[in-house]
C-alpha cells in the first residue's frame, strides 16, 4: 500500500534558506546544503526546493547551485522558481531535480505543462497553486510567489492542470503559510475532490495533528511542511509516527536482514 | 566494477551516477552505442513516454548494441522504471489507441497503463511502497519483505511468464515491481531515489550474479 509522504519544503532565496510568513516576511534561516544533507540523512520522503526569487528576476534556475543540492540527494528532489519554459526542464533535470513544480508561468502559458508531461512523462511536472481567500469567500490562484492576483479559480485551475497533464498539485494556502493554525482543510478538500492526481498540502502545519488532518479530512496524498520542520522541535520522523499512531500508512525505517 | 549508465537523453541520471559511486563502483554515462563495450554492468534508465524512449534508443543506435551486450556478451542489465518497461515485447503509451511500440522484447510482457489492469486509486503511483518479493532473487538478498521503494509511474508490465515477476507491490492492484529474466532485471521503482533500502539493491547488482 501507498504510504503518505511527509516533504520538508525548502524555500530558497538566493543564497539562503528562508522562513515565510503570508508570503512576504521572509526570514533568513542558513545554508541549503547542510539542510539537504541533515534530511537526507534522516531518510526524508522527499525534498521540495523552492527558489522563491527565480521568477522575479526573470533569470534561469540556477543550474550549479541546483547539482550541488542534488549531489547528496537520494530522496527524490522536485525543484521550482523560474521554470517559465521547456528548455529548462532537461538541464534541471541534468542537474539532480527528479521533478519540476511551474507556477507563475503556467498561468501565461498553461501549454508548458502539457509540453513537460510529454517531453519527460507528467511524473515530471507539479502545478504548484498559491491560493488566497478573497473577501468573496473565493479560492483564487496567486502568481509572482503570492504577489500577483491571476483571477482563476483555484478549482478550476487544478482541474485544468491534471488535463493539461500535470502529475501532481502542490496547494499552498497564502494565508497560513508560517502560522502555525494549521493547513486550509476546506481548500486542500475542494482540490483533492476535483482531481484525480495526488494532492501536496502546504501551508499552515504547526502541528502533527495537522498534518494527520490535512490526510484524513482534506484527502491529501501528502503533506508538506517548512517552518514547523526548521524552526519547532518538530520533526518529519515524528510527524510519520503521528500519522501512523491515526491510521495512515508510512513509509517504516529500511532494516537489512543479515543474511544475503 | 564499471558500470555505464545508458544516456539516450532522459531524466535525472546523476543521482544514479552518485549512488553508484557511494558504492563504490566507477560509473559512466555511455552516450554513444560503442561505449558499452569497456562494461562489467548495463544500466538502463528512463522517464517519460515507452514510445518516445523507444523511439530515442533506436535513433541512437542502442538497441542491436544492448542485444549484443545482453544476449552475446553475457552483460548484467538493470532497467529502471521506463527502462524497465522498455524490457518488454511491446507497449501501449504514446502509441495510437490501440496500437503497440515494439520494446526491447529481453522479457516477454506487454506494458499497459494501471486502469487497464484495474488500478481505482489516484495515478501517477507516485511516492514510497512495499515491495513483496516472490521468492529469493539475489538483486533483493539483504531487502525484507515489505521495505518500501520509491515509485513514480502509470504504467506497469505485465509479465507473459509468472516466474520472471521477482517482485510486486499493490496500488489498488497488484503489480510487477521488479522483474528478471536470466541476467536481465529491472525495477519499477527507483533504487537510487530509494535512500538505504535502494543503495542496498544497487549493491546487489554490483556483486557476484548468477549469470
Amino acid at each position: 500500500m501507498l504510504s503518505t509522504r511527509v516533504i520538508p519544503t525548502l524555500l530558497w532565496k538566493q543564497v539562503g534558506l528562508v522562513k515565510g510568513a503570508g508570503f512576504d516576511s521572509w526570514r533568513r534561516v542558513g545554508p541549503v546544503l547542510p539542510a539537504i544533507r541533515v534530511y537526507n540523512q534522516r531518510e526524508v520522503d522527499e525534498l521540495i526546493l523552492l527558489d522563491i526569487t527565480a521568477q522575479e528576476t526573470g533569470d534561469d534556475p540556477d543550474y550549479d547551485s541546483i547539482v550541488d543540492y542534488g549531489q547528496d540527494c537520494f530522496v527524490p528532489l522536485t525543484y521550482g522558481g523560474g521554470v517559465r519554459n521547456i528548455t529548462q526542464v532537461g538541464p534541471l533535470l541534468r542537474a539532480g531535480a527528479d521533478k519540476v513544480s511551474v507556477n507563475t508561468a503556467a498561468y501565461d502559458t498553461p501549454e508548458l505543462i502539457t509540453q513537460i508531461a510529454q517531453r519527460h512523462g507528467s511524473q515530471c511536472v507539479v502545478v504548484s497553486i498559491d491560493v488566497r481567500t478573497t473577501a468573496s469567500g473565493q479560492w483564487t490562484c496567486f502568481s509572482h510567489a503570492g504577489s500577483r492576483d491571476t483571477g482563476q479559480d483555484a478549482v478550476a485551475w487544478a482541474r485544468e492542470a491534471e488535463d493539461r497533464g500535470a502529475g501532481e498539485i502542490l496547494i499552498t494556502s497564502i494565508e497560513r503559510d508560517g502560522t502555525y493554525q494549521g493547513y486550509d482543510l476546506a481548500l486542500i478538500a475542494a482540490i483533492a475532490e476535483a482531481v484525480t492526481i495526488p494532492v501536496i498540502a502546504s501551508g499552515g502545519a504547526g502541528s502533527y495533528q495537522h498534518m494527520v488532518d490535512a490526510i484524513l479530512q482534506g484527502g491529501a496524498s501528502a503533506v508538506a511542511a517548512a517552518s514547523i520542520f526548521h524552526f519547532t522541535e518538530l520533526t518529519p520522523r515524528g510527524a510519520k509516527d503521528a500519522l501512523a499512531d491515526a491510521g495512515i500508512p508510512v513509509r517504516p525505517p529500511f532494516v537489512e536482514t543479515s543474511s544475503g | 566494477m564499471r558500470v555505464a549508465v545508458i544516456d539516450y537523453g532522459t531524466g535525472n541520471l546523476g543521482s544514479m551516477l552518485r549512488a553508484l559511486e557511494e558504492l563504490g563502483a566507477q560509473p559512466s554515462l555511455a552516450t554513444a552505442p560503442d561505449q558499452l563495450a569497456r562494461a562489467d554492468r548495463l544500466i538502463l534508465p528512463g522517464v517519460g513516454n515507452f514510445s518516445d524512449c523507444m523511439n530515442a534508443l533506436t535513433v541512437g543506435g542502442w538497441t542491436d548494441a544492448l542485444r549484443d551486450a545482453v544476449a552475446e556478451r553475457g552483460l548484467p542489465l538493470l532497467g529502471v522504471c521506463v527502462g524497465m518497461q522498455l524490457l518488454a515485447s511491446h507497449g501501449t503509451e504514446g502509441a495510437a489507441s490501440g496500437a503497440m511500440t515494439q520494446g526491447l522484447g529481453f522479457i516477454r510482457g506487454a506494458v499497459s497503463h494501471l486502469r487497464m489492469q484495474g488500478c481505482t486509486e489516484r495515478l501517477p503511483h507516485v511516492g514510497w511502497n512495499a515491495l513483496h518479493p516472490t521468492g529469493d532473487d539475489p538483486l533483493l538478498a539483504g531487502i525484507p519483505a515489505g521495505t518500501h521503494f520509491y515509485f513514480v509511474h502509470s504504467f506497469a508490465f505485465m509479465a507473459e511468464d509468472p516466474a520472471s515477476v521477482i517482485a510486486t507491490a499493490s496500488h489498488g492492484v497488484s503489480f510487477a515491481a521488479a522483474i528478471r529474466r536470466g541476467h536481465v532485471w529491472g525495477t519499477q521503482f527507483h533504487p537510487e531515489k530509494s535512500s538505504r533500502a535502494g543503495f542496498r539493491l544497487l549493491r546487489n547488482f554490483l556483486g557476484d550474479l548468477p549469470c
